[in-house]
């Protein structure tokens, strides 16, 4: 084929003098800037591959002239943030809750910490201020389950509840429905008495009779863990009912539901994940939530 | 051209499934960026998944993923490759309008069972491949087919030389092979259940993963759609094309670099700081064979930079290139370890991605798709210019809203995460960083609902155009020649 090579007036350069379909192309240089930028672009890489780790070989790579290694850097950043924390923490650490309290540089770091490990571990369940969700305790309004003095707090963030931890707060509740403990009338009948009586709701098709039964079944099967009053018992962890925060729900139903086959909340120990002084900072800001004792 | 079809019978292609693909990549954008929105609100406001296993953003988001690139993307590169190839050959398509038709329906199909395997539960789990064993081997046979059809097209050529495209559109057929294999080596569970696992483990497979899903984006949506650039854009601009060698340089070194760059994805993982620093390295090497396409494809409108203001088909084309261009150079740019420590996990990925498939790939193709709707269905030009205009600057704006929403939502994130206070802890929890980014969410939906907005125009313009009436030329005793032109 012969070349048909033109000159293109615009730019004033020559085709190639191929052509297909009506196109065609100049023959124009490679644009200088963009060699040579390229060029600095591979130089760049060469000196790279000198000083760090590139190319493999066999079992090995070639390490460079630095010996970099992002798992060091890392290891050396941790340490050196754990070495600046540790300055206080570990004062922190050493400290009774009452010393903290009064030594305002050690309260203001527990403060810290506490907040920012709260937020990123704790908040997704107790939600944000402690403010709480169904299943997961309210920590900002004083219905502590097992506690609400900071040695509480700590002890149960420490060690957890039902987490299988061998210091870990434990009880259960009996499956009064599901085990045949109870029979579904009497379920309802408890059901009627602990929400009228405890959850002040005011229930138009709950009669008397059954609301009488409810409370001879609720004193011979759930007083000696909930109180005679309702009151709670904060050794099991037996949620208090008189009250307006409820665990698993404010109405009827859910009390008929947790007493035929009832939740219990689990919370993991934390000792494996948080230190003594990041615990405590947790438990500090806990308690300053609203409702520490 | 002249001096193949003069004094010979003339050519009739095979428009037909050009015009199949055509519509169909039509069909699948408007599904593809209307999944996205929806997205993006469920991101913004998690309710809106519903509580359904279908609507959960787990299981639509390969929807929208797969729609954009493959049904949309993959539908414009079958039939804009079939086009090309056709004319730049000047022979029919090899193979027979019926395998050309076997090819459309086969790749509908897998669509369709790839969207439904997704909202229905089943995946593997790697990103941009999600589609289990069994539709990985109906792609097989889908892309053995289109190779031997592209490539008998190409050997059958009248014309002495392989024009530009056709390299692209090449190594895109080729390389795509080698990365759907690669990457989907998998061992079925059972022979009649859906359930794989990859040959590969732990940070092999995320190596392999990104080995794959890197050169997806280098070989599927760059060299896959420089190749619809190298034709459209000289086309419509009716100018040559600005260098013939730095096509040469530019299509062997983005070919040889990009292949490397794949374990950018992975900075600051348990992948190796060697193979870290070879994908950072290949990708900085890689910026100006990028930018090699942008040059020739900007350069070409010289002497024809007044076309913009009339032409906005070809608007889109040259804007296309221009985001090309800074996504290529955003691209190396976070590819830097130093920068990728700030970039990564935040939107601010989402963004990059997004000013390459919005303003790059799916401009390039609109481009491509106001161009061919006339040439297809022979009529004298688009059912209304002022349209396009307006699709123009409906999509240009909601690229604009979403990349730039992106970029201080992502920077915000990376810097939030990173901050430390005076005692070295963390100053932020992670729950603060997301909501600091809800207003972005909010500015990127609205962008995305623009981009949706222009793509109904364009629907509209398109429609409007085939019900239209036919060209005067197309009515003549000689209309086959015409079609050959």
């Amino acid at each position: 084929m012969a070349l048909n090579i033109e000159r293109d007036e615009h730019t004033g350069t020559d085709t190639t003098g191929h052509e297909w379909d009506g196109l065609k192309e100049l023959n124009t240089p490679l644009p200088k800037w963009w060699l040579y930028t390229w060029l600095a672009c591979i130089l760049w890489a060469l000196v790279y591959f000198v000083f760090f780790p590139s190319f493999p070989y066999g079992k090995g790579y070639i390490h460079g002239l630095l010996g970099a290694s992002s798992r060091n850097d890392v290891m050396a950043d941790v340490k050196g943030f754990a070495a600046e924390r540790n300055a206080v923490m570990s004062k922190v650490a050493a400290a009774s809750f009452d010393d903290i309290r009064k030594n305002p540089e050690l309260l203001a770091a527990a403060q810290t910490a506490g907040r920012i490990t709260f937020a990123n571990n704790c908040q997704p369940c107790h939600g944000a201020g402690g403010a709480g969700n169904p299943g997961f305790p309210a920590l900002a309004a004083g219905s502590w389950l097992w506690g609400g003095k900071l040695e509480d707090i700590q002890q149960t963030i420490t060690h957890g509840i039902r987490s299988g931890d061998d210091a870990a707060r434990d009880s259960q509740m009996p499956k009064f429905g599901t085990d045949g403990l109870l029979k579904p009338e009497e379920i309802q009948q408890v059901a009627d008495y602990v929400s009228t009586a405890f959850f002040g709701l005011a229930l138009k098709d709950a009669a008397p009779a059954s609301i009488a039964a409810g409370k001879d079944i609720f004193a011979a099967n759930c007083a000696s863990c909930h109180g005679d009053n309702g009151e709670g018992n904060r050794d099991v962890g037996a949620p208090r009912l008189a009250s307006k925060i409820h665990l698993y729900g404010g109405t009827r139903d859910l009390i008929v539901r947790q007493v035929t086959s009832p939740h219990m909340g689990v919370m993991p120990n934390w000792n494996g994940r948080l230190d003594t002084a990041t615990i405590k900072s947790v438990a500090i800001y806990v308690h300053d939530l609203g409702g520490g004792e | 051209m002249a001096n193949v079809t003069t004094g010979s019978a003339p050519v009739t292609y095979n428009e037909e499934v050009v015009r199949k693909f055509i519509i169909a990549a039509i069909f699948w954008a408007v599904v593809a960026f209307a999944v996205g929105c929806y997205l993006a609100a469920e991101l913004t406001w998690p309710e809106l998944n519903l509580g359904y296993s279908f609507t959960n953003f787990g299981r639509l988001r390969p929807v929208h993923t797969s729609g954009a690139i493959f049904a949309f993307g993959g539908s414009m590169l079958f039939g804009t490759s079939m086009y090309v190839v056709q004319r730049t050959c000047q022979v029919r398509l090899w193979g027979g309008s019926a395998l050309a038709n076997f090819i459309f329906w086969a790749f509908q199909f897998f669509i369709v069972m790839a969207a439904l395997s997704y909202v229905l539960g089943f995946t593997e789990g790697r990103e941009y491949a999600e589609p289990e064993w069994h539709l990985d081997l109906w792609l097989t046979m889908i892309w053995v087919l289109y190779a031997i059809v592209y490539i008998g097209t190409i050997i059958m050529r009248k014309e002495p030389h392989i024009y530009v495209a056709n390299w692209f559109y090449l190594a895109f057929i080729l390389t795509v092979a080698v990365l759907h294999l690669g990457n989907n080596m998998a061992v079925p569970v059972s022979f009649f259940g859906a359930k794989s696992y990859s040959l590969f483990s732990g940070t092999q497979d995320a190596m392999v993963q990104w080995w794959y899903g890197h050169n997806a984006v280098g070989f599927f949506l760059t060299a896959g759609f420089l190749g619809m650039m190298y034709y459209f854009i000289p086309k419509a601009a009716n100018r040559p094309v600005y260098s013939y060698r730095l096509s040469i340089f530019h299509f062997w070194s983005l070919i040889f670099l990009y292949i490397w760059a794949g374990p950018h994805h992975l900075h600051y993982t348990a992948l190796p700081d060697w193979t870290q620093i070879l994908g950072m390295t290949f990708s900085v090497m890689l910026w100006m064979p990028s930018w090699g396409g942008m040059i020739n494809g900007l350069m070409t409108l010289s002497g024809a930079w007044d076309k913009l203001r009339t032409d906005p088909g070809l608007r889109f084309s040259v804007t296309a290139v221009g985001f090309y261009g800074m996504s290529t150079f955003e691209g190396p740019v976070m590819a830097i370890r130093d920068v990728n420590a700030l970039s990564h996990y935040t939107n601010w990925t989402i963004g990059h991605v997004h000013s390459g498939a919005l303003g790059w790939v799916a401009f390039i193709s609109f481009g491509a798709i106001y161009y061919l709707i006339p040439v297809l269905w022979k009529r004298d030009a688009m059912y209304s210019v002022k349209l396009i205009s307006w699709h123009y600057w409906t999509a240009t704006l909601g690229i604009v809203f979403y990349i730039t929403s992106m970029w201080v939502a992502g920077i915000m994130e990376g810097l939030m995460w990173r901050a430390y206070d005076a005692q070295g802890f963390l100053q932020y929890s992670f729950v603060e960083s997301v909501v600091a980014v809800h207003p972005f969410l909010m500015i990127r939906l609205f962008g995305g609902l623009f981009f949706l907005l222009g793509a109904l125009i364009m629907v509209y313009n398109a429609y409007k155009t085939i019900r239209g009436p036919r060209s005067a030329a197309s009515m003549l005793p000689n209309a086959a020649l015409a079609a050959g032109e």
